[in-house]
């Protein structure tokens, strides 16, 4: 394996539980719900998946009881805000807090314990290829899952009539109400959605990342991926590039310090930052196209009309 | 809903341990981590169990764990403060403003900061030579490295890890004298993800030994799954690489905890500053593994050595990194230089940030 191949490899590592977790964020945000408990539902994910996964011996139940923890901590705060019509914001800092607390208590019997590794699995013949064979096909399943996000996102938000109907709620939930319809129902769904797509990314942490379970290992992957969804204006393309950027520099940065380059490592830890926040910034300059793509009603609760 | 749901996640977040008989004196403790992070917190955890179980119903040991560095340690000090404790152990480098800050407003309250070097009338400071350990690890790659390279994970620019770095060195080279090290920053003291990321990336640029000062057995992992060696850091790591660990600098505070705890159930508490090592428990050596004999060996006689004080580690001729002279042949470094150690030994392959 050349080192290019290496540091490729590691950059994917790295950008997967951002992208899958911005991605469930974006539609979530997309349908006018702004969820601050992406953090608490990775680390969810996480530690469920890990501790399915070690009893069980099998990754891929982990995984998927990852993403259906990830699914149920998010229809709590579905329940809080939607239901009861609480206070977004708040609700969704509480669910962070509660999620890295109560991740901790179920996972303490599980430090230090050996994870189960979720393997690559080639795509015959694909594999082969040179460069992009072991890069892009010879991957774990989350990965082709967080490709295949992207895409199936892309296609539902611009391609369907739900997604149209998605995206008018999260506009205007009023005159979506007024069409017929429905806004709690709607919303619901996709609460879930990036509940489960956090979970996911969760597992990703602890089955493929680092397959073991440390106490807040998601270490602000969370609010990163919420970063992300702002800067890259809503669209899930930005999304897949901000956090690919995202992974490089921060793969690239810890490579220049072994090469030593005598650049101090404050700035280099605060690059990767920089970077995306700076290339989605210019992406995002059209400010005509970037109101466009802001959902309106972001972080408005919705009480139907009586 | 939303108070009960916040009073749950506090609950949960903050856990607060024992609360036995009445009379019972309160020892507290402050940690940065949680204390199953298999590395610096758990292994002050495993101290605090040997102080509750030596002195049993006479104490009580609440804790506060994964306090943050900053202002939020010095709420979480005075709230230890205010809550009955008597002595209160800080168990962080970056505790140690916040520790000075709180321990003016509580006069009678005692304090013990880890690692630091500031003190008061009521706050003393205890620390451990990690560099006596490092500098057997030193050797140890010095033998045992092909490429005569090694990675070294690093926290924070802080003199006690600029100290390892170097005694490390000087231990190689004492074997190797052409021998280098890679760092790579990742300023965290946790951070599974990032420590693995730099491990990976040590390892794609060829050191085929890997040393860390962070808390997380993720580097051990990283080794694990490429084939190469690795120290543990703080606890025996040996359980996340059994077959790579080569040995860790084991820290082991229980001792201390319960002679501080009698000096101020004697009345004899005061304020001090020390700074133990080999000889006196507070850091011992995991078990040499997955190493030839003869570097078993090696190690173990350079251990007896540090420990009698026949061997200092930081022993002349040293140069710094820039060529200038630092130790004279046969000059021992005094605590005042190594305690604000700024400055990297010859060697190094990288730039100290300031």
């Amino acid at each position: 394996m050349s080192l290019i191949e290496a540091v490729l490899l590691t950059i994917t590592t790295a950008a997967t539980p951002l992208l899958l977790a911005a991605m469930g964020e974006l539609v979530a945000e997309r349908s006018g719900v702004l969820n601050l408990g992406v953090e608490g539902m990775i680390v969810m994910g996480a530690v469920v998946a890990f501790a399915i996964a070690q009893l069980s011996g099998n990754p891929y139940l982990g995984a998927l009881c990852g993403a259906i923890a990830g699914c149920v901590f998010s229809l709590l705060f579905g329940l809080l805000t939607l239901t009861l019509v609480t206070n977004q914001v708040a609700t969704g800092l509480a669910l962070t807090i509660l999620g890295l607390g109560l991740s901790g208590m179920i996972g303490e019997s599980f430090v230090g314990e050996p994870g189960v590794q979720l393997e690559p699995i080639a795509i015959p013949l694909l594999d082969q290829l040179p460069l992009l064979g072991p890069l892009i096909f010879k991957q774990d399943a989350i990965f082709y899952l967080s490709i295949l996000c992207v895409i199936g996102v892309s296609w539902f938000l611009f391609r369907t009539r739900l997604g149209l109907q998605l995206r008018a709620i999260g506009d205007s939930h009023g005159s979506a109400h007024a069409l017929g319809i429905s806004v709690i129902k709607t919303r619901y769904y996709a609460v879930m959605f990036g509940g489960a797509c956090a979970g996911l990314a969760g597992a990703q942490l602890s089955l493929v990342y680092t397959p073991q379970w440390v106490e807040n290992m998601s270490a602000g992957r969370g609010w990163i991926a919420l970063a992300l969804v702002v800067f890259a204006s809503w669209r899930p393309l930005r999304v897949l590039a901000g956090a690919y950027l995202f992974g490089a520099v921060t793969i690239g940065q810890l490579h220049a310090q072994a090469l030593g380059f005598g650049i101090p490592s404050q700035f280099l830890s605060a690059l990767p930052y920089l970077a995306t926040i700076l290339v989605l910034v210019i992406i995002s300059r059209n400010r005509r196209l970037t109101l466009m793509n802001t959902p309106a009603s972001l972080g408005q609760s919705f009480v139907p009309d009586r | 809903m939303k108070k009960v749901l916040l009073a749950l996640s506090a609950a949960a977040v903050i856990s607060f341990a024992a609360t036995a008989a009445q009379a019972a004196t309160k020892i507290c403790f402050l940690y940065v981590g949680s204390k199953t992070d298999g590395g610096w917190t758990q292994a002050h955890d495993i101290g605090r169990e040997q102080l509750q179980n030596h002195f049993g119903d006479k104490i009580e040991t609440p804790y506060l764990e994964n306090v943050a560095e900053g202002p939020d340690a010095e709420r979480a000090i005075e709230r230890l403060a205010r809550s009955g404790c008597e002595l209160i152990f800080t168990t962080s480098f970056g505790f140690m403003e916040p520790t000075i800050d709180v321990a003016k407003k509580f006069p009678k309250v005692k304090f013990e900061h880890a690692t630091g070097y500031k003190t008061a009338d009521n706050v003393a400071s205890y620390n451990s030579r990690f560099y006596q350990g490092r500098y057997i690890q030193g050797q140890i790659a010095g033998k045992l490295s092909k490429n005569g390279v090694a990675g070294y994970i690093a926290s924070f620019p802080i003199p006690e890890v600029v100290q390892g770095i170097n005694s490390f060195l000087l231990g190689a080279q004492s074997i190797n004298p052409d021998f280098q090290i890679k760092v790579v920053w990742v300023n965290s003291w946790f951070d599974a993800g990032k420590e693995a990321d730099a491990a990976k990336a040590l390892i794609d640029q060829g050191v085929d030994i890997l040393t860390q000062h962070t808390d997380s057995t993720a580097p051990m992992q990283v080794a694990a799954d490429r084939g190469i060696k690795a120290f543990g850091q703080a606890s025996d790591m040996i359980e996340a690489g059994p077959e790579t660990q080569l040995t860790a600098i084991v820290d082991t505070w229980g001792a201390y905890y319960i002679k501080r705890t009698q000096a101020l159930m004697d009345g004899t508490w005061e304020t001090q500053s020390t700074w133990d090592g080999l000889i006196d428990g507070i850091l011992t050596m995991a078990p040499y593994t997955n190493m030839p004999d003869d570097v078993k060996q090696l190690a173990m006689e350079t251990e007896a050595k540090i420990a009698k004080g026949e061997l200092h580690p930081f022993t002349g001729p040293v140069m710094k990194q820039d060529g200038s002279e630092w130790l004279k042949a046969g000059e021992k470094a005094d605590d005042g230089t190594l305690l604000g150690m700024n400055f990297y030994v010859k060697g190094v392959d990288d730039k100290l940030p300031n």
